[in-house]
């Protein structure tokens, strides 16, 4: 067994009485075969009993111990110590899963998460026969398009790696749109179209999420939460819930410009996107552009053409007639 | 070391609004003497809204991209971070579900083509390093960038999902880093250099867009950067672009010069001013010539 040691500088904050939240520095020679749960329980039973954090099974599976070390969302029972110092060389920073919502050190406000949760509907929703005479069956084909969503244990750790969820109160984010998916997904249920309305609304909604891959790298279930948005996404178009607005017509004109030129014609998706009124917030953005030599001022006109093509277009033009599956 | 020859896949943006991007990119490549050959025929990479729409249709339209490359039998180099993830995220969803590839070689067949799955993507910024090698670009330096701070950007989909970025870590990633004290510039260490940029927002939820660049750029402004770079042309575009709005939506001036990577390599390499192409940036960035 190897040890090193390790200094860890714990974020402390008791919201009844501080003013503003510090940092303490705990010295400890820490085993390669310990995980980061274990240094916290330290510095509870060796240094100060008063340090506060969430626990409980210590398997991954109760999602109660999320927490970040040095900017990086993880379970605490799940990260080995020694390879958040690999990572990191031999000061952890301990960090609660959001510091604007720190309540006693590492101990969080996770309303805002459950509130989330439960707006999505994370149950199956179906008019049940209270007389069955056989049992409701699913197909493994079905349980496999969960795609493991229903391993999720609303740990946060997603939650709060979310860029979005940072500065955006209304931003479902990640774990409930897992949840989204996973019911709407299964087959017994009956409240699908509730679901991707509620997750196709700007704002709240998938169509804010920025795509960064925080909640992919984050999550402790490997579950792979941007993977069931773009489902989201997908299933507000094939099962026509999607309203034509700026998000969805984004999503959609890149058909358009592929159609005619194989790339994207850039100044196009914006106008198609906005339409000639929304315009106006762009104006701003364009005349610099144009000033610069990035855009030209005829760009916009309709009848004017100055995208580049790809050769071969025909083969593009071609092969999205045979494949295009959506429509907006 | 023979000649390193690639197919360079531009993407849509190098050809339009960034064409100092392709311009200052090719430069390099011929100060270093790589050999590249634009894939004419290839299409948008869908920039990861076509995927939302129609998930199927990209797989086959970046499929196609990726068929040309195998066709010179070259790997395809990339410059912007999102096409870099798209082209990826088809070829690993290809190579790894034999069902799908089959779907979409039906499709591809139909105008002629077949993906094989044979020719490796990668980022020019990972060719460099990894093929061409930071001592040997370090030889090359006529102009050591040693005057300046320069704050690396490392842009979402050249570091995440980790599983098609290997070789980078994307809580700590080093190659910007290690290229940037290649060429003898100091590289800023801060903590949002693997932070979203917001870019893909930036029409429906401008204000998040804003912010997230905002507070990507002022930690690079308060780390004493006197430019950012960064290997992805939407980064660019939105933090070169948008300033003023940034500006605004936090409540701080922030100004400040943003390189792609490409014309930073350049600018050590003795690229000439038009190679370079700074006069194409929004936010004023050709006093980094004088």
């Amino acid at each position: 067994m190897q040890s090193k040691k390790v200094t860890l500088k714990v974020f402390r904050f008791n919201a009844d009485t501080d003013y503003l939240p510090y940092y303490k520095t705990y010295e400890m020679d820490v085993g390669n075969h310990e995980v980061m749960l274990d240094l916290l329980n330290r510095v509870k039973w060796e240094h100060d009993g008063s340090f506060s954090y969430r626990r409980s099974c210590r398997h991954g599976i109760c999602g109660a111990c999320g927490i970040k070390v040095n900017g990086k969302s993880i379970l605490a029972c799940k990260e080995n110590a020694y390879d958040m110092t690999e990572l990191f060389g031999d000061e952890l920073i301990i960090d609660p899963q959001s510091k604007k919502r720190a309540m006693k050190d590492l101990i969080i406000d996770k309303s805002d998460f459950w509130d989330k949760h439960e707006a999505v509907k994370p149950y199956v929703e179906a008019k049940i026969d209270e007389h069955p005479e056989h049992e409701n069956q699913i197909s493994q084909a079905e349980v496999e398009g969960l795609l493991d969503a229903d391993y999720c244990i609303q740990c946060g750790v997603c939650h709060y790696a979310c860029p979005v969820v940072e500065v955006n109160d209304e931003f479902f984010g990640p774990a409930a749109f897992v949840s989204a998916y996973r019911f709407t997904a299964d087959s017994r249920d009956e409240a699908s179209t509730e679901r991707l309305e509620a997750t196709a609304q700007m704002g709240q909604g998938v169509w804010d999420c920025v795509k960064c891959f925080e909640c992919q790298e984050a999550c402790p279930k490997d579950i792979n939460p941007i993977e069931k948005i773009t489902k989201l996404h997908n299933m507000q178009f094939e099962q026509k819930v999607a309203v034509p607005n700026v998000a969805t017509r984004h999503a959609e004109g890149f058909v358009r410009s592929m159609k005619k030129h194989g790339f994207l014609d850039e100044a196009d998706i914006v106008v198609y996107s906005e339409g000639y009124l929304g315009m106006y917030k762009h104006l701003n953005t364009a005349r610099k552009m144009i000033k610069a030599g990035k855009v030209h001022w005829d760009d916009a006109l309709p009848w004017v053409d100055n995208v580049p093509k790809s050769k071969n277009l025909d083969e593009i033009q071609k092969l999205i007639e045979i494949s295009q599956t959506n429509k907006l | 070391m023979s000649q390193l020859h690639y197919a360079l896949y531009t993407g849509c943006t190098a050809k339009q609004s960034t064409p100092e991007l392709l311009s200052s990119t090719l430069a390099v490549a011929d100060k270093l003497g790589i050999k590249l050959t634009i894939l004419e025929e290839a299409s948008c990479c869908g920039a990861s809204h076509l995927q939302d729409f129609d998930e199927f249709l990209a797989h086959v339209l970046n499929a196609r991209n990726i068929c040309y490359a195998e066709k010179l039998g070259l790997t395809m180099v990339t410059i912007c971070n999102t096409c870099q993830l798209n082209s990826a995220m088809t070829k690993e969803a290809l190579d790894s579900d034999p069902v799908l590839k089959a779907r979409v070689n039906e499709k591809l067949a139909e105008v002629g083509l077949e993906y094989k799955g044979s020719s490796e993507i990668k980022h020019f910024l990972y060719a460099m390093i990894d093929d061409y090698g930071l001592d040997a670009i370090s030889a090359k330096v006529t102009i050591p960038l040693s005057k300046f701070n320069i704050a690396p950007f490392y842009g979402c989909h050249n570091i995440r999902p980790s599983e098609l970025h290997k070789g980078e870590n994307p809580y700590v990633p080093t190659s910007l880093d290690n290229l940037i004290e290649a060429l003898e510039g100091n590289s800023v260490d801060y903590e949002s250099k693997n932070k979203c940029c917001g870019f893909h927002v930036e029409l429906q939820a401008n204000h998040t867009s804003e912010l997230l660049a905002g507070n990507a750029m002022i930690d690079a402004i308060d780390n004493n950067a006197d430019m950012v770079v960064t290997p992805c042309p939407l980064c660019h575009l939105k933090m070169d672009t948008y300033q003023d709005d940034i500006s605004s939506a936090t409540g701080r001036d922030v100004e400040i010069p943003v390189l792609h990577m490409p014309q930073m390599v350049a600018l050590a390499l003795g690229c000439s001013e038009k190679e370079i192409g700074l006069n194409f940036h929004v936010s004023k960035a050709t006093q980094i010539m004088e």
